[in-house]
This record gives C-alpha cells, structure tokens and sequence, in this order.
C-alpha cells in the first residue's frame, strides 16, 4: 500500500496507508484526516477536497481534466498546484505523495 | 460540552448519509461519550448517488460506496446496529425500542430516517420486476433485470429515472421513459432546461414520452407490458418506479412530535423536545435564506444538517441557514443546480441550449437566486457564491460567455 502525506496548514503531518482503487479523498476522509471534506463523495461537484500537491508532485500525476479544472478556478484560495483529492487515484505510483490541505473549503 | 459529556449517550436513527456525518462530526468536535448509530438497512453508512449512476452501471463497487466502513467506526468508536429498526420512542423516560428486543437509554437522539420511494398505485406494482431505487438492496435486486438488449421502462422523468434512463443506454437496453406531467424535470427546473434533457435523451435512444396517463401493468408473475392511455402497449423486462419519496417520519409521529412534509425541526434542527433532533431527507427546517420552510433531498443537506445537529448536541448551536445545491449526472454531462429558482422574474442564458453547455441564470428583482449549469463547472462555483450573497448582477455580463463570472465577484471574495 502506497503511503500519502497530508500536511495540515500549520504543518503537521498525517502519514497514512492508502488503500489501492480509493481516491486520496477516501483516503483522508476514511482516516481521519482532518480538512478534507469530501461532501459530494468523488462527483467533482463540491471542490471541498481541495488540495495543494507538492511542486515535485504535481507534474508526475495525470493532468486534471476540463471539469476539474472549472471546479477549481471557483474553489477557495485556488493556486497552481491546486487539485481536487478525489480526482487522483491511488495507485503504486503514487507511493510518497505529499499534499498540502487548504486553511478552508467552504 | 458539559462535564457530563463523557457519560452521556448519543442514539442516532438512521445510518444513512445524515447519520453517518453527525457521528463522525460528533467525534471531529471532540465527543468522548457513547454513540450508536441505528440502522434499518444491513449496510454501514453510504453514499446513495452513485446508485442510480456508477453503481447501477457496474463501474463502481459496493466497498466504494461506503462513507464510514467498518474499521471507520470501529476507530471512531460509533456503536453501529446494522439490520434493525426503530420501532417506538418512549420520550418519557428517553428509551428507544428496537425490532429486535432492545431498548436503548439515550440522553439525545437523532432521526436521520431519510425517506422511502413512493410506491405506485396500481395494481401489478408489487410484481417482482418493478423496482423502487433507494438502497443498495434495491440495485443489487435489478442487476439481473438489467441486461443488454431487454427492454427497460422508467416511470417518472425526474432525476432518478432520468439517470437510470441513461445508464440503462449505457448498459444497452431499449429505454422507454414515460413522465405523466408535459414535461421531465419538471419539479425542479423550467421548459428551456427540461427540453435540453429531452433532446439529449432522445438524442441517446430513448423513447420519451411526456404527458402519458400509465393504465395497466400485463402480465403474471412478471409484468411483460405497460398499458398507456392512449391505447399504447409497451413491452417491458424491468420497470422502474422513479416517482419521488416520501419523508420516514412515523418514528416522529408515534412520539407525538410535529409533522408537517417531514420531521418540524427549528433553525438548529431541533424538534419541540430539547433532547430529540432530526436531519436529512426527513427534517422539515425553517429556512431563513428564503424566508419559508424547506424540506430538501440532496446529500449537501444530509451532510450540513448533520454537522449543524452534531454542533447542538454539543451546546455549539448553530443556525443551519444552506443555499442549496445539487447535481446529476447523465451520459456524459454533469448538470449543477444552485439555488431554488421558484418565483425567478427573469432568466438569462449563457451559453447555447443546442450545444451540450450552457448555463441559466434566474434573477429576482435583479438578484441572482439560482442558476443551472450544465459543462460549466466554473459558472457553478461562481453563481453558488453569488447566490450566497444575494448579489445585485448585470444581466448582460451574465448572457457574455467571454467575460468569466468571477469578475462580477466582489475583489475580496
Ligand atoms: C438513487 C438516488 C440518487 C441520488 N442522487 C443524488 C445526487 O446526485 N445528488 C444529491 O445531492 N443527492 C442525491 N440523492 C439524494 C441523497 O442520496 C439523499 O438526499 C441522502 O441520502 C439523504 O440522506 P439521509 O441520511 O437523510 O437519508 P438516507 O441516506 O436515506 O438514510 C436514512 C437511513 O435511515 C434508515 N431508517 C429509516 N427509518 C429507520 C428506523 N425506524 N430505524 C432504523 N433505521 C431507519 C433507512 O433505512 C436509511 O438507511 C440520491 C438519492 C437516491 C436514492
Ligand atoms: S469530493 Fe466533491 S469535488 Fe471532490
């Protein structure tokens, strides 16, 4: 199983062990990992499992696609790293993944 | 929280999507005491969407449905009794009465019962191959009706059948819908919007047929035909009853609670008794951003109400004042809709009907009260915190494709 960092705005790291097929949304929202809400449950129509992957991260996931994209320009406090959690699968080749949780989703 | 807080128990009814986020809420704000989580369904906590769009379509599995599997609440320790129903609440000594014998003590109790599928009335709609679609159990019952080249006929053109209608395509069925209003959708949205989706289910294959009178089910044991009224005689292997839902609020009843379209709750959930709230598909609230009393079926209610009732129950009580919001997905669109858009005194489109993208914009004495998108993600993000401020908007920037909607936002936001 693939380990993912979350990192909280203040810094502090949950490290956990994600589950292959889940979503890193799934994967935070099933461990506690506070931040991530998740509330539509994966349908890219909520934004509210915004993250902020890691510079050395970001170019090695898929691209995110026309409707990801959209959600995010409205999405809070949106930057060039920004992804929606729930769009990046989890696969081995995620193993290591760090992502930043915004300060708010709502 | 009081001191007491760690002794005190929490019984939730309903281990549904309302259920399941007040527990796990009443764990994130730091509830030490006892939560059990009561659920008619054998199922832990799930999401009820994909029902009607992956899971039906066999690209999702039943594990990835689940909101709070078992290691979940094993960990945030929610006492979960899967299987059984709550049958009588006694609010006089604070006891809830199980279908299996039990009876639980509770300090605070929430009815997250949800709602059930509304059955048809007439005769044949209990034939083994009608199906209401509410529940895991329900789609798991219809996979062996919905099979490549049978013929599917959904009753009701709102958003389940619709849904159905489209993965039914997917799956490679002939796809009869019949809608007994003028138009589909017609609850929900205007004529300009149910007509996209007529065309694009047309469009797909889909015999759509509005305005039909439904007058007989044929056939023993399995329906083989349904009857319309205009003497027309339409095969049939599987029948969907997309019909709507009625609120579970006899559990309400029974305990002498107010009733009225769903469980009466106030602005912080809260029924008439002090230790007994309600969310979800079954909680009538007064809503302040509208000024009147919704009763709202759409998982961002199920889930806000829920963290709204978890909040009270700690003595945080918060008022639950939602701008509501939902989607569906059919074929490859996604359709968002913000807002209620009753009593709009002008629409504005963006966008072209005829293409597969375009947004509507319902204004109210020049206030943007909702919009509908469809393929327009971003004018849905924008238009939800729009709506959120009751913005004052230019009609004309609103119909410009070119100028983005975020430019009508105010610099801070
Ligand atoms: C097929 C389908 C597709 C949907 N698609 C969308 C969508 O795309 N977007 C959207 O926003 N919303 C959608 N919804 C609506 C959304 O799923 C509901 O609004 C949401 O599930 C409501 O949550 P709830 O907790 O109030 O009720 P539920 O999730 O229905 O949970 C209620 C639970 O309570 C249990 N229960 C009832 N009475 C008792 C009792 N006496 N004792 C014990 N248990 C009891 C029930 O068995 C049930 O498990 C869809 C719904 C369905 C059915
Ligand atoms: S969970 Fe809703 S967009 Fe990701």
């Amino acid at each position: 199983m693939p380990t993912i960092t979350f990192l909280e705005p203040d810094g502090k790291a949950h490290v956990v062990e994600a589950q292959l097929g889940l979503s890193v949304m799934e994967v935070a929202t099933r461990n506690d990992v506070p931040g991530i809400i998740g509330e539509c449950g994966g349908c890219c129509t909520c934004a509210t499992c915004h993250v902020y992957v890691d510079a050395d991260w970001y170019g090695r996931l898929e691209s995110a696609d026309e409707m990801e994209q959209g959600m995010l320009e409205g999405a809070v406090e949106p930057g060039p790293l920004s992804r929606l959690s729930c769009q990046i699968k989890v696969t081995d080749a995620i193993e290591g993944l760090v992502v930043s949780i915004p300060a708010g989703q709502l | 929280m009081s001191e007491s807080a760690a002794t005190q128990t929490i019984v939730i009814v309903g281990a549904g999507q309302a259920g399941g986020e007040t527990a796990s809420e009443l764990r994130k704000q730091g509830f030490t005491g006892r939560i059990v989580l009561v659920g008619e369904e054998t199922h832990v906590p799930y999401r009820r969407p994909p029902l009607s769009k992956a899971y039906l379509s066999g690209t999702a599995t039943e594990e990835s449905l689940y909101i709070l599997p078992p290691a979940g609440l094993e960990k945030a320790r929610i006492e979960f009794i899967g299987g059984v129903r709550a049958e009588r609440i006694d609010r006089a000594t604070k006891q809830l009465h199980l279908s299996d014998g039990r009876v639980l003590d509770y300090d605070k109790l929430v009815l997250a019962t949800g709602g059930r599928a509304r059955v048809l009335s007439l005769p044949g709609a209990e034939r083994a191959n009608v199906f209401p679609l509410r529940s895991i159990a329900d789609v798991q019952a219809m996979r062996t009706h919905c099979l490549d080249g049978k013929s599917a006929v959904i009753i009701g053109g709102g958003f389940i059948g619709l849904e159905v209608a489209a993965v039914a395509i997917k799956l490679g069925m002939k796809v009869t819908v019949l809608e007994g209003l003028p138009r589909v959708l017609a609850r929900v949205t205007v004529p300009e919007v149910s007509t996209f989706f007529e065309r694009i289910h047309r469009e797909a294959g889909v015999d759509l047929r509005t305005g039909v009178q439904i007058t007989a089910f044929e056939g023993e044991p399995l329906v083989t035909h349904v009857l319309l009224g205009d003497g027309s005689r339409i095969a049939a292997d599987f029948i969907l009853a997309g019909i709507g839902q009625v609120p579970n609020v006899e559990l309400a009843q029974q305990a002498g609670l107010a009733v009225d379209n769903g469980i009466v709750v106030d602005e912080y959930s809260r029924t008439a008794d002090p230790d007994i709230y309600a969310a979800g598909d079954c909680a009538n609230h007064p809503n302040e951003f509208y000024g009147c009393r919704l009763r709202l079926e759409s998982v961002q209610n199920a889930m806000e109400q829920g963290r709204v009732v978890a909040a009270g129950l700690l003595g945080k009580a918060q008022v639950y004042n939602v701008v509501p919001w939902f989607w569906s997905d059919q074929y490859d669109l996604k359709l968002q809709m913000v807002g209620l858009s009753a009593g709009f005194d002008r629409m504005v489109l963006r966008g072209d009907l005829n293409a597969r993208a375009f947004a509507a914009f319902y204004l109210k004495d020049g206030r943007l009260i909702a919009a509908d998108t469809v393929g327009r993600p971003q004018d849905f993000m924008f238009a939800k915190k729009l709506v959120a401020m009751r913005a004052v908007v230019d009609p004309q920037v609103l119909a410009d494709e070119a100028v983005p909607l975020k430019s009508l936002l105010p610099a801070a936001a």
